[in-house]
């Protein structure tokens, strides 16, 4: 008795041809399917994600925001469908993730250079090229206070700072933010925003950043990603070209209003919907 | 504010070598404590001393059950200084000490891996916290029949019974880490291994001083427990039973207090080091 009785039948579902985005595509999402809890978060969700640019991804509450850029970077795992960052699965690129809650992302036995240093030490870089490299993050982020304090013994917004240079220090192809401001105060979030567009501005490193502040997400972008409820789909994808850096005089530009109250009907839209 | 300003001013930057002291900008506001502040933590001893010493002096109590405390604490200092009590005194805190540090260098590093590897600590959990839970000091007759009547039967009870609970603290230690820390580790790259010894070992490190700290106490009641009932010829136990047995009762408080004194001092250590080592601990 050799015969296989009973084989397993294989429904031959032939994966569709892979579609490459539009020029200046860095990350693919394709048929990104994720069930919460029996329920569909996202189900068949295509997405492509512009090279050097800042992507500010909106939408209404517990369409899955975080868990999109989560499911991205690898944090959250996917039910099925495909990522690719130019064309490389995840494990191929480097990447740079910023928490909203600070205090639980640095390491706080380790001081603040040490945690910045960490990646730089997990891809096993010499003494000399760390120090190097903290040289150069200290002089773009212009840094003022004592990175051999501890974590806990500096302020939200100079945590958040570190956290930021920690992300960027290994230079990543793409960086990843949630909501990086929300547990910070006005000062600090105004502090680190600009910091944030200085840096885009020196490396235009690929940003994908989560807000739940429109003016935010859209001051920072040159993308404003929309989403709807869940089950969560591309609402609408707007564009915001106005030159950097942008200061206080962008916010009352005649382009920045616009974009912000298009993104406003559309959220309303999708909210109500 | 001047603390969240990233904009340097000068006078507030502390040079680097100085330590940080958040107390500095607190002292010169917070009101004015009350010399009488610091005498509160004495209160309590001195009230104790006063109505024992009272009942002693009206007679409330015995003589034969309770002696004057004057002539208890002077027994304990002179005891301390030097005397019987002293030698006594140190056997029973080198056997704490051995017991805590074999039930900490093989608790320890067991309670992390367990930790780290959930379906093994599942497998043991029942186990530790059976025993956890039964008193140590029931299992005394069968360590004296596997040990004897030894001094090595007083340390291996005790240090089982510590044993247990550095355990179950730094399993759980590792098993309760913040999930955030390792996510950031993952996202940087760290491997299983990195993530281990980076993340989950230091993250273990406050709830394992925890356990550290309940567990020399319980090394100390087990030896007392085990000096007192195991035929032993040494150890602050067997000077307490001794005493009693022939009502030298000046004898016997001195020696329970010096016992007092010996947890006391143990916790304390414990507390001073879990600062030191742990110093983002609660921060």
């Amino acid at each position: 008795m050799t015969e296989v009785l009973n084989a397993a039948v294989f429904a031959e579902v032939p994966m569709p041809p892979f579609q490459p985005g539009p020029a200046g595509t860095h990350i693919t999402i394709r048929s990104l399917t994720k069930y919460f809890a029996g329920w569909p978060l996202y189900e068949d969700f295509n997405l492509d994600i512009p090279k050097n640019k800042i992507v500010s991804v909106f939408g209404p509450n517990g369409c899955g925001k975080s868990t999109l850029i989560n499911m991205i970077a690898g944090l959250v795992p996917i039910d099925s469908g495909q990522i690719l960052f130019d064309g490389k699965s995840l494990k191929d690129t480097k990447i740079g993730y910023v928490f909203q809650n600070y205090r639980e992302a640095l390491f706080p036995w380790m001081r603040t250079i040490d945690n910045i240093a960490y990646p730089l030490k997990l891809e096993g870089k010499s003494k000399a090229e760390v120090d190097r490299r903290m040289a150069e993050l200290v002089a773009s982020f212009d840094v003022k206070f004592d990175l051999k304090r501890y974590p806990y013994e500096l302020s939200g917004g100079q945590q958040q700072t570190a956290s930021i240079m920690r992300a960027l220090a290994p230079k990543p192809e793409v960086l990843f933010l949630d909501e990086p401001f929300s547990a910070l105060d006005f000062e600090m979030t105004l502090f680190i925003r600009e910091k944030l567009q200085e840096v885009f501005m020196q490396t235009s490193t690929t940003m994908l950043l989560v807000s739940h502040d429109l003016e935010e997400a859209v001051y920072l972008a040159d993308q404003v990603l929309l989403l709807t409820k869940r089950p969560t789909t591309v609402a609408e994808i707007l564009d915001y070209k106005d030159a950097r850096p942008r200061t206080v005089e962008t916010l009352s530009e005649a382009s920045f209003i616009s974009t912000k109250k298009r993104s406003l009907e559309i959220f309303q839209r999708e909210v109500r919907r | 504010m001047t603390t969240d300003s990233l904009v340097p001013t000068p006078g507030v930057e502390k040079p680097a070598s100085k330590p940080w002291a958040a107390q500095q900008y607190t002292a010169s506001v917070a009101p004015k404590k009350h010399s009488f502040d610091k005498v509160l933590p004495f209160m309590g001893p001195v009230l104790l001393l006063l109505v024992w010493d009272l009942s002693v002096r009206f007679g409330l109590v015995k003589a034969i059950l309770l002696p004057p405390p004057i002539d208890t604490v002077l027994a304990l200092l002179s005891g301390l200084a030097g005397g019987p009590l002293l030698t006594d005194f140190g056997v029973t805190l080198w056997r704490t000490v051995q017991a805590f540090l074999i039930a900490s260098a093989i608790g320890v590093p067991l309670g992390i891996v367990l930790g780290s590897n959930e379906k093994a600590y599942r497998s043991v959990e029942f186990l530790i916290d059976f025993f956890r839970s039964t008193p140590s000091s029931a299992l005394i007759p069968l360590f004296m029949m596997i040990f004897g009547i030894s001094d090595i039967n007083k340390v291996a009870i005790a240090a089982f019974g510590a044993f247990l609970i550095v355990v179950f603290n730094s399993a759980y230690g590792v098993m309760n880490a913040r999930k955030q820390r390792v996510m950031a580790a993952k996202v940087m790259g760290a491997t299983r291994w990195h993530v281990f010894k980076d993340v989950l070992v230091w993250e273990s490190l406050q709830p394992t001083f925890v356990g550290l700290r309940s567990a020399v106490s319980m090394a100390l009641v087990i030896v007392i427990v085990a000096e007192m009932f195991i035929g032993a010829d040494s150890g602050l136990g067997n000077r307490i039973i001794n005493a009693q047995q022939v009502m030298r009762v000046i004898d016997m408080y001195a020696a329970i207090l010096s016992a007092g004194v010996m947890g006391y001092a143990l916790n304390v250590l414990f507390l001073i080091s879990e600062k030191k080592i742990v110093h983002w601990s609660g921060r």
